[in-house]
């Protein structure tokens, strides 16, 4: 080993530039008994073969992980999702887990303010604060982010329809707060596609928003260039039901549509596509799971040098964020969540993973606790710093298994979107239902083996137990609703509404042309016009999806 | 018009929530058992699922909320059904929704609550009962 001369060229390279921006977190890295753990383990002797399939990490096709050293060099960022009923609430429960240790933010919103809708609109009814915080204005938004340094950390926000307005809330803040555009640190979802058939969550039809979203891309290659402007979603199509190889085909289906409509717009390839994220599901099948992280990032690769023409290394390379599986957890003997979510996010990183959410063993109750997203968080903590795999890069690498998965899965995954392809792309998938009907058909499948007893979830329909104690609970407080409306009536009546209006219209002009929207957007959040003031006047222009 | 040996359900998503692997599910599954299912889709508000039952013409209502909404919505869907003038209709409910809150949604006249891990037998067999309940009732 060392004396390959593929070997001898990925150390003198791209190893050697890595340690030399990134030094490793320790200068040895040892096992119990003091002995040295190898940085990468690659075969005798590295033919061709390995070369196209595995290769080096930090080096196409990426299999074995993006940076050469993974997480010797940094562990993931540990950015456990959250938010509840007011900004005020929630800013103090980021406030607890930046002091806890978490490394990044990750802002759960309300549905009302997913789907442009402010909290005292009819449809917002009940919804209010339930699965995360609402937002009606940037005064909700500078109170959520109050004493929060936004130059030092970095915020992550799940947010696809109104992606634009919530970005430039963030801006706006920032702004208040002394901190420029290109000092911000992120991610926003922004990933409409999988609305359609997965999370729903749209607000217009597909056209429009993809306009929307690559706006945002060129508004924030040009401002925020450390943000990334798309989170390209496989984990809610896995909620939805489909399999890891679906979840593989439709995300990055859906990520070559977001590519092509950013090319069509103008924008370089080289110039936006180190921006794009993904984000996908960690579920119980540990090896199948670390395989599908494998091919996954090979498959990207190939498609990002093969189809696009991609020139630039960091165009190839797929980064995605994990969070473990929601549909796995069981309101049955609860504690045992805590050892599902630990095998679910050691895939996750022995697949290499760039951030990590981890459920908390309550999830199928209600919202968590505080002391069950703390077990959730410690359980990142253990793999991280207990077990030993985050010494090495891509641990099971040149299992004869994992290998096969790997290719299978790949393999898999190509045909599907190839069929994506020839149905005329995601847009029309979508709209023939050919998507949709592939992940109930999976959904459906697996839920009767469970029914069947042939797929055996331990405490559902094996292994119960008769139950007495019942678990603490969260509960939002149903007064959140009438605080956050009276909140929203105050600010309507204190603020300039000439300036509103006048933005507006603007806003409205700008949607009717073809000019970029993201400047319209934050001149409209800073005069403190609503969400859903400013959805209206695009539902207005745009049109409404209805599903 | 439609077969009478047939039972005829209304699977409902009313609210925002877009979770509807669940009420898919069911709504296959009852297919499966024989039944016929008109499923709205998603984000439907109480008014819209109580006019689909009324024209759809169904024997039972089955509702799905994952949002924690359930409290304010179920009982909504069970006003606008008698507000239509369907209140014999039999609203059944799931998703994920705390123990504590069942009786409360009974009270408001949700006849049975399903929560996560319900065996799907018995979910078939609260909509058959509730279906001749509400056809012996004719």
């Amino acid at each position: 080993m060392g004396k390959d001369p593929a070997y001898k060229d990925w150390e003198d390279k791209e190893l050697a530039s890595s340690l030399d921006r990134f030094p490793e977190r320790k200068d040895k890295f040892t096992n119990h008994g003091g002995e040295e753990v190898p940085r990468l383990a690659v075969p005798e002797s590295i033919d061709e073969e390995y070369l196209d399939r595995s290769g080096f990490p930090g080096r196409y096709p990426y299999t074995r992980g993006v940076q050469p050293t993974m997480y010797r060099g940094r562990l993931w960022t540990m950015r456990q999702y959250a938010g509840f009923s007011t900004a005020s609430e929630s800013n103090l429960r980021y406030r607890y887990l930046l002091e806890q240790g978490t490394t990044g933010l990750s802002i759960a919103f309300d549905l009302p303010t997913q789907i442009g809708y402010d909290s005292d609109h009819k449809m917002a009814e009940g919804e209010v604060g339930k699965v995360g915080v609402a937002i009606d204005s940037l005064a909700d938004m500078e109170m959520l982010f109050d004493q929060i340094p936004l130059d030092k950390v970095s915020t992550s926000m799940t947010i696809n329809s109104p992606a634009a307005i919530l970005l430039a809330m963030y801006v706006a803040v920032a702004e208040k707060q002394g901190v420029a555009p290109d000092k911000l640190k992120g991610t926003i979802q922004n990933d409409i596609l999988k609305e359609y058939v997965a999370r729903g969550t749209y607000i217009f039809p597909p056209r429009p928003s993809l306009r929307l979203i690559t706006d945002i891309f060129k508004w924030c290659t040009d401002n925020t260039p450390s943000f990334n402007t798309i989170s390209i979603s496989g984990y809610h199509i896995r909620e939805a039901g489909s399999t890891a190889a679906q979840e593989v085909a439709f995300t990055l289906a859906n990520g070559i549509t977001y590519v092509q409509a950013a090319l069509d717009a103008g924008l370089e390839l080289d110039n936006f596509a180190r921006r794009l994220s993904f984000f996908f599901n960690a579920s119980s099948d540990l090896l199948e799971e670390v395989a599908k992280f494998r091919a996954a990032r090979r498959l990207w690769a190939r498609i990002m040098k093969e189809r696009f023409k991609a020139k630039k290394p960091s165009s190839l390379m797929l980064r995605f964020h994990t969070q473990t599986a929601g549909y796995t957890l069981t309101a049955q003997q609860i504690d045992n969540n805590i050892v599902r979510v630990a095998l679910q996010a050691l895939s996750a990183v022995l697949g290499g993973t760039q951030s990590l959410h981890t459920n908390s063993r309550d999830e199928a109750l209600s919202l968590p606790t505080e002391e069950s997203v703390r077990t959730a968080l410690r359980t990142q903590q253990v793999i991280a710093h207990e077990s030993g795999v985050a010494n090495t890069v891509d641990p099971l690498g040149g299992s004869y298994l994992i290998e096969e998965l790997t290719d299978r899965i790949e393999a898999h995954a190509n045909d599907l979107i190839e069929k994506i392809d020839s149905a005329g792309g995601v847009v029309s998938a979508i709209e023939d239902g050919f998507i949709q009907r592939q992940i109930e058909n999976s959904a459906y499948e697996y839920q009767q083996e469970i029914e069947r007893g042939e797929r055996i979830i331990v405490g559902v329909n094996e292994f119960q137990t008769d139950e007495q104690t019942k678990p603490p609970l969260l509960r939002v407080d149903p007064d959140v609703e009438n605080d956050q409306v009276k909140r929203l009536k105050e600010l309507r009546e204190r603020r300039d509404m000439k300036e509103v209006e006048r933005s507006l219209k603007e806003l409205s002009e700008c949607a009717r042309g073809s000019s970029n929207l993201m400047p319209a957007i934050l001149d409209a959040v800073r005069t403190y016009a609503t969400l859903g003031e400013i959805c209206l006047v695009l539902r207005e222009v745009f049109g409404e999806y209805r599903g | 018009m439609t077969d009478r040996k047939k039972h005829r359900v209304l699977i409902g998503k009313p609210g925002l929530d877009g979770h509807d692997r669940g009420a898919k599910f069911i709504a296959r599954a009852l297919r499966d058992a024989g039944f016929e299912v008109v499923y709205t889709g998603i984000r439907r508000t109480p008014e819209e699922i109580a006019a689909a039952a009324v024209q759809e013409d169904v024997s039972v209502v089955g509702l799905s909320s994952l949002s924690g909404a359930h409290l304010r919505l179920f009982p909504e869907v069970v006003k606008a059904l008698a507000a239509a003038g369907a209140g014999d209709i039999p609203v059944l409910g799931g998703g994920v929704i705390p123990d504590e809150d069942i009786e409360q949604l009974r009270k408001e006249g949700i006849r049975e609550v399903f929560t996560p891990g319900t065996p799907l037998e018995r979910i078939i067999a609260a909509f058959r009962n509730a279906c001749e309940e509400a056809r012996g009732s004719l």
